[in-house]
């Protein structure tokens, strides 16, 4: 039997003990009529070797492509010791830290945790974590109606170059409370969001803007302006980071005259893989005003009966397990292990470190964009500075590219055209500094190689 | 003596104190390349991140980790939370290098493999718990229930049926319930239980109405037994036209033996860290997959895994225009959910039938092994389910011990603690779930600690009040960690 231990010997005494004659008696107070018939939908038993083989297999059918898609998920190098002390059983199979004593480990990861991302976001505090970097924005929608005190009819000013997923889990989450969401339209020509095509007779109905830096298409929004228009207005500003640029790019805690308000992002490119989708974590800091209305949980260092420093969950009187009905959301635990790698992986890159990861992805970028928009049929979409993303539009349908590209082992980018139709045949590509220069002519062949067998829209 | 210069010395510092400038983990970053940033985009001064070498991190980081119980070194009853062994196979092979490396939006034709693990996922819990369709995507337990909840408001508003604005919640319910609900703009109707542990379904009778959306029930209940009388409930509340939410908190105990489909719920949230074994990872990540009845197949988030011409592809918005939308930034915790599939399959049909059944028997017998201690069940009448609640309101009463100091010297035996004070409407509990994967030794190693415990309570109550000894610190101060509010990182002055 899979993991559970018992021998018939055990099994018999243990009856004996509860004075039953055997393990189904356990069950008379289920009504006979409930009971299920044999799983038959679910197959037999497979050995560890089985399974082993089975999954090589899967994932061999999936191989590993070259990858230039980032679009809210980045492919990074991970050290090796990340992974290594994260899958050990003392972080790997604990759980949230109730028993503070018993959890020492854990909770002085997270503060540590929460000192890195505080400092990297230029803000005071920090919880400790969310589930991923778009229901973080959910929260942080919701949060900020909180701290502007609105109890009907909150809106939130939602720029289209926030990523279009973002948007909508904003959306999912924060809908069913009543929160409006208007939109902005970017900049055509700078594929970002101009002070210029925000509304301008607010008065003080806006609760909050969010800004994403970069943005979704990799361009650098002018964060300053816009933050203290906002305020200006009486809004708050929500900043939407990959926390990975902010080695290079100023901090949201230093936006404009008075710096953002509440700051929230995808953690994943900070030491976790990008692993199909997830599990990831979503980071939340802010200023310590508004700390109790953070939700999520949120360590704090205290000392014990001796006076030595010990580290504790606190505050919970935000949380659903006190507050039921009336709590700050209904979130019940962190992204622990994700954390804990990400604090991990901060600890090893440093400053330096990051500040590297950064600069050369901004400048492989570069390499790559020079090198396909120089392919005919190809041009880059926006001008302005950007970071390590970029849209390219396309004279042939990028749907039939990308498939061309897949069966040549290359994941090449993402498709805009379903989101953003007004940009034509437009693909969003990334390069970190995990790429070579050897992998961008590569790609670059490839892509020629690809369009030159396809024709062009609308012919 | 805690405080002498040996014990001082094993204290962990942060890693900021172990910082020095200049000192760098050399061949981790890519080395210096200009890139073009705008000098007003700039960062003006550097992240205080600390500087240590690889070692450094390393050794602060394994030290750490061995502060921490967790279920490879320590039994870790904690009701509720279905702490079992989580299998290294599964841990091995979802961490395939060409898993990690998938990207979500590669090309379907890059995506068959792990697609197809999914597809097969989302059918094995659709047979394990009876329900006609699931999504992967919420990512723990509390989005799952958010899911489920957002579910029945849009089934309801589809039908043009307005005014359903309450949701039903047993008191004794884990706190994210009510909490859910009021995420989902509805108002909470608490429903109390009765002596025996059953939802009070006279009162339940009286409340339900135009205005009931759903309940919320969790079966087993947080009280450790089962709801016996749930075909009543799911008639009562289907005749007024509200629909029965599943909280999956507790679904390993009725794994393979009752399915909450064929119980007449609608809509479910499985725990996916739980059930099916996935590491709680020091609190995360989880997994909170959902299941429906038909009616409600067509509001599931997206995306879902589909099957077209023996293809695997994402379903969205496109393919199903009346969902919730999306939770997350992707589908989910696809990581976990591939250690998910993997246990599945190494327990197959059977394997997840002994899983209740033995989760049973060892609840079971362990709460019998401390009633003969002198420990006091709070329904003595009734089956223990997976896991049973012991009340310690005579001890607190007669000798001024007190769950959570039973709790804290608990861990001096090195037993992580139960579950304490909740349900909340046991005073004192303990809430305490043994979990299939462990043996009868353990148990009663646990149970003999716990008799120590008691006669520690009767002969020296202050060994109690003082409890921990042995750990990394003794008892914390919870009340200036809430005034003196120390979040991060700062120098000595």
């Amino acid at each position: 039997m899979p993991f559970i231990p018992h021998t018939p010997a055990d099994e018999r005494s243990m009856l004996d003990a509860i004075g039953v004659s055997d393990i189904s008696s356990l069950f008379d107070e289920i009504p006979k009529d409930l009971r299920a018939a044999p799983l038959t939908g679910i197959p037999v038993a497979m050995t560890e070797m089985a399974v082993g083989r089975l999954m090589s297999e899967r994932a061999n059918r999936d191989g590993r492509p070259l990858n230039f898609i980032g679009a809210g998920a980045y492919e990074h190098h991970i050290p090796a010791a990340v992974w290594s002390i994260v899958t050990r059983g003392e972080i790997y199979s604990a759980y949230t830290p109730y028993q503070a004593e018993a959890s020492q480990g854990t909770l002085q990861t997270i503060f540590e945790y929460q000192s890195m991302i505080a400092s990297l976001t230029g803000m005071d505090v920090s919880n400790a974590s969310l589930y991923d970097g778009a229901s973080a924005l959910a929260e942080a929608c919701l949060m900020a109606v909180r701290v502007q005190k609105k109890t009907s009819g909150a809106r939130i000013l939602m720029p289209r170059s926030v990523s279009p997923v973002y948007r909508g889990c904003a959306e999912s989450i924060c809908g069913l409370q009543g929160l409006i969401f208007d939109v902005i339209e970017y900049d055509r020509s700078g594929g970002s969001t101009s002070v210029a095509l925000l509304p301008d007779s607010t008065g003080n109905d806006v609760t909050a803007i969010v800004i994403q830096q970069p943005n979704f298409f990799g361009m650098l929004e002018d964060v300053d302006a816009l933050t203290d228009w906002a305020h200006a207005k009486g809004a708050l500003v929500i900043a939407v980071v990959n926390p990975m640029t902010l080695a290079v790019l100023r901090p949201p805690g230093e936006w404009g005259a008075k710096g953002a308000d509440i700051v929230v992002g995808e953690g994943q490119p900070l030491g976790v893989p990008i692993s199909g989708g997830g599990p990831y974590f979503g980071f939340m800091t802010t200023r310590m005003e508004h700390v109790r209305q953070m939700p999520g949980r949120i360590v704090g260092r205290t000392v014990d009966l001796d006076g030595r420093t010990g580290y504790t969950l606190t505050l919970q009187a935000r949380e659903q397990h006190i507050r039921r009905s009336k709590a700050t959301s209904n979130i019940c635990t962190n992204q622990g292990l994700l954390m804990s790698a990400a604090t991990i992986y901060m600890a090893i890159m440093g400053p330096q470190g990051l500040e590297e990861v950064a600069t050369a992805s901004v400048h492989n970028t570069e390499l790559l964009v020079s090198a396909i928009a120089a392919l005919p049929k190809v041009r880059t979409a926006f001008i302005g500075p950007r970071f390590h993303e970029a849209v390219l539009q396309l004279d042939v349908p990028v749907a039939v590219v990308l498939e061309g590209l897949a069966r040549l082992g290359i994941a090449g980018g993402y498709d805009l055209s379903r989101d953003y139709p007004e940009l034509g045949s437009a693909l969003l590509v990334c390069a970190t500094e995990t790429k070579t220069a050897a992998d961008i002519a590569r790609y670059t062949e490839a892509l020629a190689t690809v369009m030159s067998n396809v024709d062009s829209v609308g012919e | 003596m805690r405080n002498d210069a040996v014990s001082q010395t094993r204290l962990e510092p942060t890693i900021f104190e172990l910082s020095q400038p200049g000192r760098r983990s050399g061949g981790q970053g890519p080395g210096k390349l200009q890139g073009s940033i705008p000098s007003t985009l700039r960062r003006r001064t550097p992240p205080k991140l600390p500087e240590v070498s690889e070692l450094q991190a390393v050794r602060h980081y394994t030290r750490l980790s061995q502060l921490n119980f967790s279920i490879d070194t320590n039994f870790y009853p904690l009701g509720s939370c279905t702490m079992k062994y989580n299998p290294k196979a599964c841990n091995q092979y979802a961490m395939l290098p060409e898993f990690l490396g998938h990207h979500p939006h590669a090309h379907p034709n890059l995506s068959q493999g792990f697609l197809e693990c999914m597809y097969e996922l989302q059918d094995m819990l659709k047979e394990i718990t009876g329900m006609a369709a699931v999504s992967l995507t919420p990512m723990a337990g509390a989005q799952g229930e958010f899911a489920g909840v957002a579910m029945i408001r849009a089934y309801h508003r589809a039908r043009g049926d307005l005014d359903r604005d309450e949701i039903i919640v047993p008191q004794a319910a884990h706190g994210t319930n009510p909490a859910t609900a009021a995420m989902c703009g509805f108002k909470v109707v608490e429903l109390p239980c009765d002596a025996s542990g059953d939802c009070d379904v006279e009162q339940l009778r009286r409340v339900v109405g135009p205005r009931t959306a759903g309940i919320m029930l969790t079966n087993p209940s947080t009280l450790g037994v089962f709801e016996r009388r749930i075909a009543e409930i799911r008639t009562i509340v289907h005749d007024v036209g509200g629909l029965l939410y599943y909280d999956g908190a507790n679904l390993n105990a009725i794994l393979g033996i009752v399915r909450p489909g064929d119980m007449g719920f609608d809509v479910i949230h499985m725990n996916l860290h739980k059930t099916f074994s996935t590491p709680h990872g020091g609190g995360g990540p989880g997994a909170g997959a959902v299941g429906v009845a038909p009616r409600l197949e067509p509001f599931l988030p997206v995306p879902v895994v589909g099957k077209t011409g023996g293809q695997y592809r994402f379903m969205d918005e496109r393919d199903r225009p009346q969902t919730i939308g999306r939770l997350s930034g992707f589908m989910g915790n696809a990581g976990v959910l591939l250690r998910a599939y993997i246990y599945i399959r190494m327990l197959g049909r059977d394997g997840l039938r002994r899983v209740g059944e033995y989760a049973t028997l060892n609840a079971n017998y362990l709460l019998r092994r401390l009633q003969e201690v002198g420990y006091q069940a709070a329904y003595p009448d009734r089956r223990a389910t997976h896991e049973f609640i012991v009340t310690l309101k005579t001890e607190a009463k007669d000798l001024g011990a007190t769950a959570m100091d039973f709790a804290k010297r608990l861990l001096d035996y090195g037993f992580h603690a139960p579950t304490t004070y909740f349900p909340l409407l046991v005073p004192e509990c303990l809430l305490i779930e043994p979990t299939e994967t462990e043996s009868k030794e353990t148990l009663d190693g646990f149970a003999t600690a716990m008799a120590h415990v008691r006669e520690e309570a009767k002969t020296e109550v202050s060994r109690l009040k003082g409890a921990p000894y042995t750990l990394p610190v003794r008892r914390l101060d919870d009340v200036r960690a809430a005034k003196q509010l120390e979040l991060v990182w700062r120098p000595d002055p």
